[in-house]
């Protein structure tokens, strides 16, 4: 009889310790950093107490790397840099280096490989991405083809950096969007009911948890032509497809009524004002590859109208808070309608319950 | 290469323009790669890919893959259209951690892509939305073979499924003056005491850790972890006089009233006619504006630290929530310190694992229990740094108030004590 294979016990160690590949320059002055500058797009310089500085060249990518790139963009590192890199949380490539002198080099060398130096301070930078149909198993649109076509189309404000203040842009390819909050976020918003596979419910999803995971208890266990299985009250169903990842029978996605819709006013920061949630503004846009123009060109409208009427330092929610929303929607053109008033819970904080009015 | 290549006309729309194309990066994988099964692979990934840009469809699905020993860290994707595309019909994920603050030398980038493109599809991102290195596209045999390779020289897997997952931390103390706090020691630490949380999913749903050096918070951590870390200062912030007059020479005084004095949300600042700033440093709130604004001149304070907030999360299921403060302030000097950080992690991730719903996120059990739950549960005492304002219903039974005002005393004064004895 054949012995059972052998399996290799894994190595529990967890996180990586990263001191081991940092530029010699960041471990020496660890936590002994006074200021830093930007002389360009793309470029920080970081002077340490010591005396010691760091430069920062910041370039662009496809995210989504291939085995060619990846090297490609370590030659770069090794030739042109110090051998040290890291990434943003917006999947920037950094390169340090200790010597001035190796900055042009280096932003020639990735110019020329053709990388896109930019993405730092006031520049519209990368547009952080989910998986999308390239990878994930519930979405509604693709990301990195949404992502690649827009930054088609801003890349000189990458390349630049003539915003109010830093833009950051999102998407995300489903409703339970596993993309965070951004200045200007592109989500999808199904617009119709789940169409149901009655033949597979029974065997495939967990019925019960299928029926929990509904945010406004839609779903109920129905026997559907003697078949165990599930049905929508349609007229409550709110069409954000938390049912289809349980239950993939409840498929949510529709060539069709699957759209987009574009959040704005999403802020992490700390910065003047506290953390703020992004707001509908337009939806009910076509999700249309493999270049998705109509949801372009309204991120481009919102962006040059923030670019002509922010002031310095105000992001896009402070900004909006300055001038009002009425002013928003009037100065980009986009219709305010019944589905921007909140009706979730706590909606009534969002309600103008004063004569604070702008004429 | 007698094989047929798919027709991929949208796709093909994706290479033209000036931002580099990853369909370009998948074709040259598909063209020139020496190994036949990774163009194999590409071919396949590239006609399923058109299919959904065709059909405006997915068509991948889950199941269950791990390596052996753990329950998580992959995610499985099999084909539903694999008779069509059978090279990329098992196309997994391995999820793998990185370093905090996402460090790495070349070396270290290419040891891994000789792995990768032994085992994988070649395709790989820095990072996804949870912060894990993305190792996109493994068969399920060839999924334990590349996770072994890896392991062997340092990597290991990081979360998938109700379970704690990978951290985040930001660039911190390596390279940003703003930074308060050694943001890895943080993020090592409370990973390394939950890796077992981590590789085997038995949580209610997925829990995340994220530090940020500073309340500019570039780890979006409020809003996108249920345990927010982030580093702060309790003292006056330092000003440097000599700079602050340069950069008023440089800039204008208009420009400081405009971009720097009015817009502190707390009006703290004060620009004085000899062109020095002045801080009321009692009502200073750290948004760090002045501080982003006029970063040779101004900088955190000594007294550093780190406020903890929990509860972040993004829409499902009651919608989207910011992390709540349970910890206005604690040092973060000390081993001791360490400890008690993991000691609210664990109180915290043991009273959730106890008392949440299945697929609830910590912050949603809170809102479900109340704070004041939480808080009793996890062993803190309330503070008013917790909230925006004291409650505004009528509707609560107040027959405890004066144990809870005496404790608030006892609190106090205990306070007191400590800070003369320090």
């Amino acid at each position: 009889m054949a012995q059972p294979q052998k399996m290799r016990t894994p190595i529990e160690s967890g996180c990586p310790d990263g001191f081991q590949y940092m530029h010699p320059v960041m471990r020496k002055n660890f936590g002994n950093w006074k200021y830093h500058e930007h002389p360009r797009a793309g470029v920080l310089r970081h002077v340490a107490y010591s005396g010691d500085e760091i430069w920062t060249v910041r370039a662009g990518t496809q995210r989504i790397l291939d085995v060619f790139t990846l090297r490609k963009l370590c030659e770069i590192g090794d030739k042109y840099a110090d051998g040290h890199v890291r990434f943003t949380i917006r999947s920037n490539i950094e390169y340090m280096v200790a010597d001035a002198n190796k900055v042009e080099p280096l932003i020639k060398a990735l110019e020329e490989a053709g990388f896109v130096v930019g993405g730092t301070k006031n520049s519209v930078t990368m547009i952080s991405h989910t998986q999308g149909w390239l990878h994930c198993d519930i979405p509604g649109t693709d990301a990195s083809g949404v992502v690649k076509a827009m930054m088609d189309e801003l890349i000189d404000e990458f390349r630049n950096c003539r915003m109010p203040n830093r833009v950051h842009i999102t998407t995300s390819c489903c409703q339970i969007n596993c993309g965070g909050q951004g200045d200007i976020a592109i989500n999808i918003q199904h617009t119709k009911p789940p169409k149901i596979n009655h033949t597979l419910v029974g065997n495939i999803c967990e019925r019960p948890s299928v029926v929990a995971r509904c945010p406004v208890a839609a779903i109920r266990p129905a026997l559907v032509e003697g078949k165990p299985s599930l049905e929508v009250d349609e007229k409550k169903c709110i069409c954000c497809g938390a049912c289809y990842p349980p239950c993939p029978p409840m498929q949510i996605n529709d060539p069709e009524h699957t759209k987009l819709a574009i959040w704005v006013g999403g802020n992490h920061s700390n910065a003047r004002s506290a953390p703020s949630f992004q707001k509908l503004v337009a939806a009910g846009i076509p999700n249309n590859p493999p270049r998705w123009p109509e949801a372009t060109a309204i991120v481009k409208r919102i962006l040059q109208t923030y670019q002509k009427d922010a002031r310095d330092w105000e992001r896009v929610n402070d900004w909006i808070d300055r001038i009002g929303w009425p002013r928003f929607f009037e100065l980009t053109g986009l219709p305010f309608t019944k589905y921007h008033v909140d009706n979730w819970r706590g909606a009534r904080n969002s309600l103008n319950a004063s004569t604070h009015i702008r004429f | 290469m007698a094989k047929d290549l798919h027709d991929t006309p949208m796709l093909d729309e994706l290479e033209s323009g000036p931002w580099p194309s990853f369909i370009s990066g998948i074709k040259r994988l598909r063209d020139q790669h020496g190994d036949e099964r990774i163009r194999g692979v590409a071919n396949d990934l590239l006609g399923q890919l058109e299919h959904s840009y065709e059909t405006r469809k997915g068509y991948w699905k889950g199941g269950t893959i791990s390596v052996y020993g753990y329950g998580g860290g992959i995610i499985p994707r099999f084909s539903e259209v694999g008779q069509q595309f059978p090279e990329s019909k098992e196309f997994h994920t391995l999820r793998v951690q990185p370093p905090a603050g996402n460090y790495y030398t070349t070396d270290i980038l290419r040891q891994l892509a000789d792995s990768w493109e032994k085992w994988g599809s070649g395709l790989v991102t820095f990072h996804g939305q949870t912060g894990n290195i993305m190792f996109i596209g493994a068969d399920s045999t060839n999924t334990q073979h590349f996770f072994d390779e890896i392991n062997d020289y340092g990597w290991d897997l990081g979360g998938a499924g109700p379970c704690v997952r990978t951290g985040m931390s930001c660039v911190g103390a390596a390279r940003c003056e703003m930074s308060n706090c050694n943001e890895h020691r943080i993020h090592r630490t409370l990973l390394t005491r939950f890796t077992d949380d981590i590789h085997r999913p038995a949580l209610p749903y997925k829990f995340k850790f994220k530090v940020s050096g500073c309340p500019n918070d570039c780890m979006n951590s409020i809003e996108r972890s249920d345990f927010a870390i982030i580093g702060t200062w309790r003292d006056d912030m330092k000003i440097d006089q000599e700079e602050v007059k340069a950069f008023v020479a440089k800039k204008g005084r208009q420009y400081v009233l405009d971009n720097v004095t009015s817009r502190c949300p707390t009006n703290c600042m004060t620009l004085n006619d000899d062109d020095t700033l002045s801080v009321d440093n009692r009502n200073c709130v750290k948004c760090m504006h002045c501080l982003n604004v006029m970063p040779k001149a101004l900088h955190p304070g000594d007294d550093k630290g780190i406020s903890i907030l929990i509860g972040g999360k993004r829409t499902l299921k009651i919608g989207d929530l910011m992390g709540t403060v349970i910890v206005p302030f604690m040092k973060m000097e000390t081993d001791e310190d360490y400890q008690r950080l993991v000691e609210i992690a664990e109180n915290t991730i043991d009273f959730w694992a106890e008392n949440g719903l299945e697929h609830e996120r910590c912050g949603e059990m809170i809102e479900r229990i109340g704070l004041v739950n939480f808080l009793e549960g996890i062993g803190l005492e309330v503070d008013p740094n917790m909230v925006q304002h004291p409650r505004k219903s009528s509707y609560i039974r107040t027959d405890g108030w004066d144990e809870e005002a005496e404790k608030w005393f006892r609190r106090k004064a205990e306070d007191k004590q400590k800070a003369v004895g320090a």
